[in-house]
């Protein structure tokens, strides 16, 4: 088996103000996937990415970053990894191509100016390249601090929210560039409050909560896991409460007794839809229409982080 | 050379031409302001007051105070200058880059206080150019006039950068230059020679470090000082280890840099 792109063991990080950010952190990214970190907010996510490049200092544990400590060998380590953080903090007073430019020098990298000019076309900037990043849109920063980090050609990509304020046009754009770096071997990592982005986009799911990892999967394999498929009829007369004859199902009546709904778990080989239809027909309940819904991820997360938080309470 | 080596020297490039650039965006501050109040000062100290004084240690006065302003304008334009060029990335949050970059400590160091060292050399050879305009300047021992320029700019702009750190507000980074530089400077013979002091102010000023500095370099243009020129270069490389150590310690602690 390969070994992982990046290897994070027994991570913790505890401030001085006593607060646990990170507790106990095992993780191996494998190297060209796109890697999705999802979790509430102050659940650790900036804090795991803020150590992995340096910008924090761990408690205890260690990372390596395509087989370089990241503290012992940092130079080396650091060389491989590039970082988009959250908050919009750019050199106002540069133009783009000076900033993308400092940015390659800054990691080491000897200038080139054939792929600077790729990675500004590639991110639409090209026409930008002249202007001063004050004079930006918050989208168009937003490409700069993509640039930056692509500047100095990166294995390991971290995107730090990288859609957060950015207009429907601009995520898409950037969903593109993301699957492009993928063709191109770099190994993603993502943080993202949108879980659309990370259903549309991720290869594996992991969730972190209050400083635990609590779950990493495949996404085809979480989402066949844990996701619920639910059939909804809307009936033709309300119901007053679900007849015992639709008991074996596990009914729940709605919208003041106007609909039925059936949970199935889309991995068994019987749904026990065709049955409960018949069954229906049998007792003389009419309906007029149906439809399935699959559980999203967004679904997923939330059932995972609140059963945790009920369990912790 | 790659960052993967041992010296990151692309890096150490990269943010010197950084900071050089923005000196050349405001040049109107970095060099042309100050060399306008440095003239200010002839008209006033030099013209005004001078003509009514006698030579100080057989100087004409006019002469005698050019070392003083020029030292005056190395402390403020290093310390000024490397606080904000360290600072400015904190405020703004672009520290993050540097912080996640294959460049040591050491290189930082490099790079921010050579950019910022650099630009005072060059403020403080404009300002001896400007006073060659009003007085006759013979400097006897122009090496030690070098070498007295820049160890004070290398100690200042570290200082600086040490400043720029620990200042968590503008108001914070300009403290130290306005309320600690500035009156030790006017207390430490940038304008008189602490032989022109009273017995007892005579021993109070030898407390102030800036007095060595001045004088070490004011003895490389004329030959006379308040202290020893020994003294001067012990008490000048005496700071600048104590900077360093102090910055050694920001970096192994990362104190105000990193949680």
């Amino acid at each position: 088996m390969t070994p992982p792109v990046l290897s994070i063991q027994n991570l913790s990080k505890s401030y001085a103000s006593g607060l646990r950010a990170l507790k106990d952190i095992n993780l191996d990214i494998r190297k060209g996937e796109i890697f999705a970190l999802l979790g509430p907010n102050g659940a650790g996510k900036t804090t795991l990415i803020s150590i992995v490049c340096g910008i924090v200092t761990a408690t205890t544990g260690q990372v390596s970053a395509d087989g370089h400590d990241i503290v012992r060998d940092y130079r080396a380590a650091r060389t491989k990894i590039g970082l988009v953080p959250q908050e919009l903090a750019t050199d106002t007073f540069e133009t783009v191509w000076a900033t993308v430019s400092f940015s390659r020098g800054l990691f080491g990298r000897a200038p080139n100016a054939a792929y600077v000019e790729k990675v500004l076309r590639d991110l639409s900037l090209w026409d930008k390249r002249k202007d001063r990043i004050m004079t930006l849109s918050g989208g168009m920063k937003r490409r700069v601090m993509i640039a930056k980090a692509l500047a100095h050609e990166p294995e390991i990509l971290f995107l730090d929210e990288p859609t957060a304020g950015v207009d429907v046009e601009l995520r898409r754009d950037m969903w593109l560039l993301v699957r492009g770096l993928r063709e191109r071997g770099v190994t993603i990592i993502l943080t993202t409050h949108y879980i659309e982005e990370a259903e549309e986009m991720a290869d594996r799911i992991g969730v972190i909560s209050k400083g635990e990892l609590i779950l990493v999967e495949d996404k085809v394999t979480l989402m066949k896991k844990l996701g619920k498929k639910q059939l909804t009829l809307q009936l033709l007369e309300p119901l007053q409460a679900i007849p015992a004859g639709l008991g074996e199902w596990l009914l729940t009546l709605k919208s003041g007794g106007c609909e039925l709904e059936y949970s199935f778990d889309t991995g068994a080989d019987d749904t026990r839809i065709p049955a409960l239809l018949r069954r229906l027909g049998e007792l003389g309940i009419a309906y007029k229409d149906l439809n399935t819904r699959q559980s999203s991820l967004e679904d997923i997360f939330v059932s995972l982080v609140s059963e945790r938080a009920g369990a912790a309470s | 050379m790659s960052a993967a080596g041992s010296f990151n020297a692309r890096g150490v490039w990269a943010i010197y031409r950084f900071e050089m650039a923005r000196f050349r965006r405001t040049l109107l501050q970095s060099l042309i302001a100050p060399v306008i109040s440095t003239a200010l000062y002839f008209v006033v100290f030099g013209s005004a007051i001078g003509s009514r004084m006698s030579q100080v240690g057989g100087v004409p006065y006019a002469a005698f105070i050019v070392p003083g302003l020029i030292m005056l304008s190395l402390f403020t334009e290093s310390l000024s200058n490397a606080s904000f060029g360290i600072y400015f990335p904190k405020f703004v949050g672009t520290i993050y880059e540097l912080l996640s970059a294959p460049i040591s400590s050491v290189e930082i160091v490099l790079a921010y206080v050579g950019a910022a060292a650099s630009k005072s050399i060059l403020l403080g050879l404009v300002i001896l150019g400007t006073a060659a305009l009003f007085v006759p300047i013979h400097i006897l021992h122009p090496l030690w006039m070098i070498a007295f320029l820049v160890l004070t700019a290398a100690n200042f702009s570290l200082f600086g950068f040490i400043t720029g750190i620990w200042a968590k507000s503008f108001d914070q980074l300009q403290f130290i230059p306005m309320l600690v530089i500035t009156p030790l400077t006017f207390l430490g013979g940038a304008f008189y020679s602490i032989d022109m002091l009273p017995p007892a102010w005579r021993t109070v000023t030898l407390f102030n470090p800036v007095v060595y500095l001045i004088s070490g370099f004011r003895w490389s243009f004329y030959e006379t000082s308040d202290v020893g020129v020994g003294v001067s270069l012990g008490m000048t490389l005496g700071f600048f280890a104590l900077c360093l150590i102090l910055v050694t310690w920001i970096f192994r602690t990362g104190y105000r840099l990193k949680n």
